[in-house]
């Protein structure tokens, strides 16, 4: 399994295959939905399933059931590589500001980015 | 005693279609829980609850049209097992997830061709209900297809299961596609669709489904009715009884 979640100090690894659930073997898949067209694909859980069709099934009736959504990605769990490492990663940024387009001025006209 | 109108006619053949959505989505709800798979436990309550609400409407429809003051609460709480009028097919108890899947394809196949034409019926209340059944038998057929397929293409179990279900459902299915007098009257208004016109397209869906999931057709020649006029199998009484029984017990309870 390629499926690295960041494990916090104390927790217990993720059980992303499902084992010691009452899953059969049937592989986990993680789930994208697009709430409206224009938005990007958002992550918003997992489901288990036999197969891709299946999964985009599954997701539908346990993630868009009060219409949340106008499009599902589903994509196998053990495909997606993950970040480790949050130190070295990601907190050499908290001290960049500069990086964020805060200095400028926005015309009017370009509304809404 | 009333006479004949169309519109009691129209009144009597919503509370059928009715009785045909509440008694599977009673039949889904009771097997929650006990789906191979949490996900399939919430597609089924998903299922389950858009033939609810389809019930729901045309029940109300029904009591709209009768003036008698019924509400749906009444057609679902207040009515004996005779007066029931779903189709055989549907109050068939729960056995395996083969078994609901098979009947829940035979139902769809036939509700998808129904719902189409009654989205253009000229009664305009109920050509809205049927626009809405559409869309959602459209996608249970879909699922139900589907799994059919991975169950009959699947395993040797449930390939066995599968095929089991179709010889044990195939004598409920004429009944879905076989008209009556008072579907003849109401067709000739341009209201409702006469079910064998539906046959056909439920013939072509089925043997597609079945061709892709390496299955046959039932083998079994009998087939059996009775549901249309209230002769049921002897399930329907025990799910009526729990269905029912709240309402009975204390009349009217709201909370």
């Amino acid at each position: 399994m390629s499926y690295d979640v960041p494990v916090a100090p104390g927790e217990a690894p993720a059980d992303v295959r499902g084992e010691g659930s009452r899953s059969h073997g049937w592989p986990l898949w993680e789930v994208f939905v697009r709430a409206k067209r224009g938005l990007n694909h958002t992550h918003v859980g997992s489901v288990h399933a036999p197969d891709a069709e299946t999964a985009i099934q599954n997701a539908r009736d346990g993630y868009t059931r009060r219409a949340e959504g106008v499009s599902v990605w589903v994509v196998r769990s053990s495909e997606i590589h993950a970040s480790d490492d949050a130190v070295s990663m990601f907190e050499p940024f908290e001290d960049k500001p500069y990086r964020h387009p805060t200095f400028y001025e926005i015309p009017d006209e370009v509304g809404q980015l | 005693m009333k006479t004949i109108t169309t519109e009691t006619d129209l009144g009597t053949y919503l509370v059928r279609l009715g009785d045909d959505n509440l008694i599977i989505a009673q039949r889904l709800g009771e097997y929650i829980a006990s789906a191979p798979e949490l996900e399939e436990d919430l597609a089924i309550a998903n299922t389950g609850l858009d033939h609810l609400g389809i019930a729901r409407h045309l029940y109300t429809l029904a009591g709209a049209i009768e003036g008698d003051g019924r509400s749906e609460d009444d057609f679902a709480m207040q009515r004996p097992e005779r007066s029931f009028t779903n189709a055989l097919l549907v109050e068939q108890p729960n056995t395996d997830f083969a078994f609901i899947m098979v009947r829940q394809l035979f139902f769809d196949a036939y509700q998808v061709p129904l719902w189409r034409w009654l989205s253009a019926s000229g009664n305009v209340d109920l050509a809205g209900i049927a626009a809405k059944g559409l869309k959602e038998a459209t996608y249970h057929l879909r699922r139900s297809s589907s799994w059919i397929v991975r169950l009959g293409d699947g395993t040797a179990e449930s390939a066995a299961r599968a095929q089991a279900a179709i010889e044990g459902l195939w004598r409920y299915t004429s009944e879905l596609v076989t008209s009556d007098d008072l579907e003849d009257r109401l067709a000739r208004n341009g209201l409702v669709p006469r079910s064998s016109d539906l046959a056909g397209e439920w013939t072509v869906t089925v043997d597609a489904v079945l061709e892709d999931a390496m299955l046959m057709r039932g083998s079994d020649p009998f087939q059996t009715s009775g549901g249309r006029t209230g002769v049921h199998t002897e399930h329907l009484g025990p799910l009526l009884a729990e269905l029912q029984w709240m309402q009975r017990s204390y009349p009217g309870a709201t909370w």
